[in-house]
């Protein structure tokens, strides 16, 4: 089985990622990974037809049956006690979180 | 027969009659649930009982106090001498991945546990305004991400009512296992890659994949946001036309969601096949399966599999449409790689969100550092399949590997939507109206056979997974019993925005299959 994703390429993505993982669990998905390479390597050996346009969707949004953009105008939200009260920490409507990390500028 | 048991047509009609209350049918319903579904998912279960395991365990939440009310008012609007809607009194249930207000709304993960909706999303609301009654919010694989239900943070896990050794299939398997079961006939689901019709297949239901921007997506937890698709699973093709016609449409909130028509989809479906062209691909009947050596063999679909999908062409010939036959659509090999790219990289942008500080968990441990707040809120909240998208997403996004992976991707999902364009262009050489298909490599298998091998499971979508890269609608229909005495499905793809003749073609099968030993088989649970 493939290893591109190396241990120390893992420990990477998974902090670029900001998670945790236990050991049992870094090992498990790791070798999926590698795993589910194997399978999209296929489309390295597909010739591409450079000349089809490359889209981010698979309907074509024409003109025709696009929306026009909303209005741009100022809503108030009907409920913020409510969006507020799922917040895990909230002082005075402000939510609160821990320091953030900062490394001081000589 | 139980109220329970009719198809939401059928439940309209008495209601109309006044020959039953709304109240009556959700009694009767919830009665079903209490018979058949035993405890719901929960993220800290107590270890499965041997009664658990002959259990379906479709919900997540059961809203019947909510219900009541909704049963209720409409009993009172019915006694008034109005018309609540077409879905009036009609219970149905929401996979757990739509925000509905003042209700849980986990995407069946630990990191959303605690969650409660505050505000409702487009095709609920539009299904509550055409007088239908939820009933409660249904089990998924955590986040949509699996096609068991197994990948859950909420056991247990649904189990299949054809044989509760089975999945449901997934991630739509509480909603598939719920309209099965009798719990509620109508269930709105979601298809990224297959999730709607692949578990509906496994379950023996209806279930329809709309165009791309079909139906609005405002409101639901997103996966892969240019692949998801909201959608009906339904006991029939009449009740599915019936909820797509009430959830489809433009949305002043959804900027994807299409303006062109919404076509009436129950009032075609009796008009027959005559003079439609269907075609059958070689390309369908055959699939990848992933060795355990880490490589890949292309086989045949097993002929339990092929079969119903033969008889359907020569049903559907016998009244009158043409089957056009070896209809190539050389890339749909490629459906799945493709996949493996596109929506890890759009799960991974879409489940940033979840940091522990605006909503949803937060690790208990107090820490001085917001980054690891978010480690740790993140490590313990997302389950393995959210984690595996997260890092490969990642991964195949990043400046040094985007070009060889998520831009030939890009490329690649061009050329499967370039099939579907030359099969159903109308002045191209096979100018057809439907694909006709298998839905799934196999029937439904067995709880834990699958899981845990990410590749295996990802290549339980194979022949469901075009038509999202496509955008293209498909439809499942039951087609039978296997050997085992598992559901099968067909499956019907057309161009975009031809759902009406999608379910017109279904209608039309289903009319001749009317007869057939198999439709008077229940499931197990029911037996």
């Amino acid at each position: 089985m493939s290893d591109a994703i190396t241990p120390e390429l893992f420990a990477h993505l998974v902090d670029l990622a900001a998670l945790e993982l236990s050991p049992e669990e870094a090992e498990y998905i790791r070798g999926q990974l590698n795993h589910q390479l194997q399978a999209i390597h296929e489309l390295e050996a597909i010739p591409l037809d450079e000349t089809l346009p490359v889209t981010s969707h698979g309907v074509a949004y024409t003109a025709a049956i696009s929306q026009a953009p909303r209005e741009d105008t100022w809503q108030a939200c009907p409920n913020p006690e409510e969006i507020l009260a799922q917040a895990p920490q909230v002082e005075e409507g402000y939510i609160v979180v821990p320091d953030i990390p900062h490394t001081k500028l000589e | 027969m139980e109220l329970c048991d009719l198809t939401a047509r059928e439940l309209s009609a008495l209601l109309r009659a006044r020959k039953t209350s709304a109240v009556e049918i959700l009694a009767s319903t919830l009665e079903r649930v209490g018979a058949v579904d035993g405890r719901p998912g929960t993220p800290d279960p107590a270890p499965l009982s041997d009664e658990d395991r002959r259990k379906v365990h479709a919900f997540i939440t059961l809203t019947d106090e909510r219900a009541l009310a909704q049963a209720k008012a409409i009993d009172s609007r019915l006694a008034a001498g109005e018309d609540p809607g077409p879905l009036a009194g009609i219970p149905f249930t929401v996979k757990d991945v739509f925000c509905v207000r003042g209700t849980p709304t986990t995407a069946a993960s630990r990191i959303l546990a605690n969650f409660t909706a505050p505000y409702t999303a487009t095709p609920v609301e539009r299904l509550e305004a055409a007088g239908g009654v939820m009933l409660g919010k249904v089990n998924l694989d955590e986040f949509t991400f699996g096609s068991s239900n197994e990948s859950t943070a909420f056991q247990p896990s649904p189990r299949n009512p054809w044989d509760t050794s089975r999945v449901p299939g997934g991630s739509s398997g509480g909603s598939a296992a719920a309209v099965a079961a009798g719990e509620g006939p109508l269930s709105l689901g979601t298809d990224t890659a297959g999730s709607i019709r692949q578990p509906a297949a496994f379950c023996g239901v209806v279930g329809v994949k709309p165009t791309y921007g079909r139906v609005s997506r405002y409101g639901l937890i997103a996966f892969a946001s240019s692949l998801d698709c909201p959608g009906p699973l339904a006991r029939d093709v009449g009740d599915a036309a019936l909820m797509l016609g009430v959830i489809a449409g433009p949305d002043p909130r959804d900027a994807t969601t299409a303006t062109a028509p919404v076509d009436d989809y129950t009032a075609a479906l009796e008009r027959g096949v005559k003079g439609l062209r269907i075609g059958l691909s070689p390309d369908y009947m055959r699939i990848t399966i992933p060795t355990p050596d880490g490589g890949f063999e292309e086989r045949p679909v097993p002929e339990e599999v092929a079969a119903p999908v033969r008889r359907a062409a020569e049903l559907l010939r016998a009244q009158g449409a043409e089957i056009i036959e070896d209809v190539p659509m050389p890339n749909t090999r490629h459906g799945i790689p493709v996949f493996f790219v596109i929506s890890r990289v759009e799960a991974a942008s879409n489940l940033h969100r979840y940091d522990g500080v605006k909503y949803g968990y937060r690790a208990p441990e107090p820490v001085d550092d917001l980054r690891l707040l978010y480690k740790r809120s993140r490590g313990q909240g997302f389950g393995p399949q959210p984690k595996l998208r997260i890092l490969m997403g990642m991964y195949v996004s990043a400046a040094q590997y985007s070009a060889q992976y998520y831009r030939r991707a890009l490329s690649v999902r061009s050329m499967i939507r370039r099939d579907f364009e030359i099969a159903f262009d109308p002045h191209g050489p096979y100018r057809l109206d439907a694909l006709l298909t298998p839905t799934t490599p196999t029937p439904a298998f067995g709880m834990q056979a699958v899981y845990g091998d990410s590749v295996l499971m990802q290549y339980a979508d194979q022949l469901t997974v075009p038509a999202n890269h496509a955008g293209v609608p498909g439809l499942t229909l039951p087609a039978g019993l296997s050997g085992d005495g598992l559901p099968l499905g067909i499956q019907l793809l057309g161009p975009d925005f031809s759902e009406a003749t999608l379910l017109r073609i279904g209608r039309a099968y289903e009319r001749a299959t009317e007869g057939d030993a198999w439709r008077a088989v229940r499931p197990q649970v029911l037996r």
